[in-house]
């Protein structure tokens, strides 16, 4: 009898440690991989690296002959249009059909479109980025007179379809989570159900819809194989949407299996991955300080 | 301890455990050039025919994915449709302790394709060079004297290959030359294939890929070495006549001296039959075949 509450007691210190380990392995992981990254590419970082080249020139020419060169600019700019374009997109129909789904929407219609939904967001980016080369680049070629259909504008769509389930998701919960009592109270003070999505759910939800679109853009800016191939995967500024561009991640994705261990060209794609990490790392910090700003007023 | 178990097997050593196996099984492990995949996986399927015992794997990549996995020792085979670097050499020496060998197994001549919609039909080998070199002069059509009604916005959309590739390589050196890099803007594709695809269905652009990716919805450009030559056509018997101007040799290569598998492989590569699979994939055999093929 005594063995076995000793056993149980064991069992169930040895729970309780598994369970702790699993939420400190999160920031293990998280400092374990900037650690790696951080250490791949600081031998340059430190030594020979130009931060004024590599943020205003768009020269990228890891692999010349005679005159290596690294601006980033081109590719950074990429990034930045195609996920702006793809917030643009993804963030109203996101939201909107957060709003719908969670309060206009008939319960069996809700079923079957969060199963859509869902789907949506379990189709693998290489799928999303065979559309955008296929399918979106004749379409943009045709609708636009476009002499090129892969383009910001072609990954601004196809990584808006991509983030919308998320925000979509993530925004109908923070919607749910939205007491009942302020609805009803609400109705009873004879508003229509607009002037309570208006007034009510969307100030009260405010902080749940925010991270619901940083996780968007979180997705956007991160998103690799879909963009490599929708996108035309040239280092240019875009002065259209109609151009086609380079994106940060797409240049890792395709360089480092050709960079040699330790070069400078690998140790530099290294530290693209250190850009990427304080971009999503600022984003992160940016929604957690407003998100407290809106806490302490409210 | 059920964790304990699961733990070493997860944690079994990723990638490189091939190396010591890659020379005991009955497998030849062969991966590179992207160009010559089609031609690698014709070669593995008769030769499985022919020597059941014996299987060869393929995989692409790129030519320098392909010597770096030779560097490895992850491959038995390395296809490269450019020469290997004298870096190379060094690190393949430092790494493996053995010189890389070298085969030429066929040559492709890499063609100009422009959508077959485009009026033009000749260019010089200046005239490619000043469309893709950094700094060239040629960025419309017009530019080339050429009224392209498809084209509304007149600019010649550039497609170009990711700087694995050793096409991207050869062409650099052979048309944009020594030491010039490429205009920025080019849209730089992955595969031989894909460059064709995307120039099939986008009629302002131009492009560069083995001849063998030809298709119905592109022409290739006939090519002349000065202005005023006349300007050939990449077939068979220009590039092996050596009178086409971009034509470049297909090499395979080995960690030093092949084993006897990959040696008995090799050695039926060269043989009629082993050759005539380099002209039905698209290529330019070494010699000019004893009979036609059946």
């Amino acid at each position: 009898m005594l063995l076995r509450r000793e056993r149980d007691l064991l069992v169930e210190r040895l729970m309780e440690w598994t369970i702790r380990l699993c939420g400190l392995s999160a920031i293990i992981f998280v400092f374990g991989i900037f650690f790696f990254v951080f250490r791949e590419g600081a031998g340059f970082l430190f030594d020979g690296f130009k931060p004024l080249e590599f943020f205003t020139s768009i020269e990228w020419y890891p692999s010349s002959q005679t005159r290596v060169r690294y601006g980033a600019l081109a590719l950074i700019a990429g990034t930045a249009s195609v996920t702006l374009l793809a917030m643009v997109i993804a963030v109203p129909f996101g939201l909107g059909a957060a709003i719908f789904i969670s309060e206009f929407c008939p319960p069996r219609l809700r079923e079957t479109l969060k199963i859509v939904i869902e789907l949506l967001a379990a189709i693998p980016s290489v799928v999303w980025g065979f559309i955008g080369l296929t399918l979106l680049n004749e379409l943009i070629i045709v609708v636009f007179r476009a002499p090129i259909g892969l383009t910001v504008l072609n990954g601004g769509i196809i990584l808006a379809l991509m983030s919308v389930p998320i925000i979509v998701s993530i925004g109908e919960d923070a919607l749910k989570a939205v007491p009942d009592s302020y609805r009803e109270a609400a109705l009873a003070l004879g508003a229509t159900r607009w002037q309570i999505v208006r007034r009510v759910l969307l100030p009260a939800a405010r902080n749940g819809l925010l991270a619901a679109v940083l996780l968007g853009v979180g997705r956007a800016v991160g998103e690799t194989m879909a963009v490599l191939m929708a996108t035309g995967h040239a280092v240019q500024i875009p002065l259209s949407p109609l151009d086609p561009v380079r994106t940060l991640t797409a240049t890792i994705a395709a360089e480092l299996g050709e960079a040699p261990v330790h070069s400078e060209h690998y140790q530099v794609l290294f530290i693209i991955g250190i850009l990427l990490f304080i971009i999503t790392f600022s984003v992160n910090l940016a929604a957690d300080f407003i998100v407290r700003g809106i806490r302490r007023r409210a | 301890m059920p964790a304990a178990a699961c733990w070493t097997a997860a944690c079994r050593p990723f990638g490189r455990d091939t190396a010591g196996l890659a020379h005991t099984r009955d497998v030849i492990q062969n991966a590179g050039s992207d160009t010559m995949v089609n031609l690698a996986l014709a070669w593995a399927e008769e030769y499985a025919e022919l020597v059941p015992e014996v299987s060869v794997e393929v995989s692409g990549g790129g030519s320098g994915t392909g010597i770096a996995a030779l560097i490895n020792g992850t491959v038995d085979l390395a296809n490269s449709s450019r020469k290997i670097e004298p870096r190379e050499i060094a690190r393949a020496l430092e790494e493996t302790g053995r010189e890389p060998r070298q085969f030429i197994v066929g040559y492709d001549a890499l063609a100009v394709f422009v959508h077959r919609d485009n009026p033009l039909t000749e260019l010089t080998l200046d005239q490619i060079g000043d469309i893709y070199r950094e700094h060239g002069a040629i960025h419309r059509w017009s530019d080339l004297g050429i009224q392209h009604p498809a084209c509304r916005r007149d600019r010649i959309i550039r497609v170009s290959r990711q700087s694995n590739s050793g096409t991207y390589h050869y062409f650099r050196e052979a048309v944009l030359g020594k030491g010039a890099d490429f205009k920025l803007g080019s849209l730089d594709l992955h595969g031989s294939k894909d460059v064709v695809e995307l120039i099939a269905r986008t009629p302002c652009a131009i492009g560069y890929s083995g001849m063998g990716y030809a298709n119905s919805h592109v022409k290739a450009l006939g090519v002349a070495r000065a202005p005023g030559e006349p300007p050939v056509l990449p077939t068979l018997e220009t590039t092996q006549d050596g009178s086409y101007p971009i034509a470049r040799p297909l090499y395979m290569y080995t960690a030093g001296e092949p084993g006897p598998r990959v040696r008995d492989f090799m050695d039926w590569v060269f043989t009629d039959a082993g050759q005539r699979l380099v002209l039905e994939s698209g290529y330019v055999p070494l010699r000019p075949l004893s009979q036609p093929s059946p």
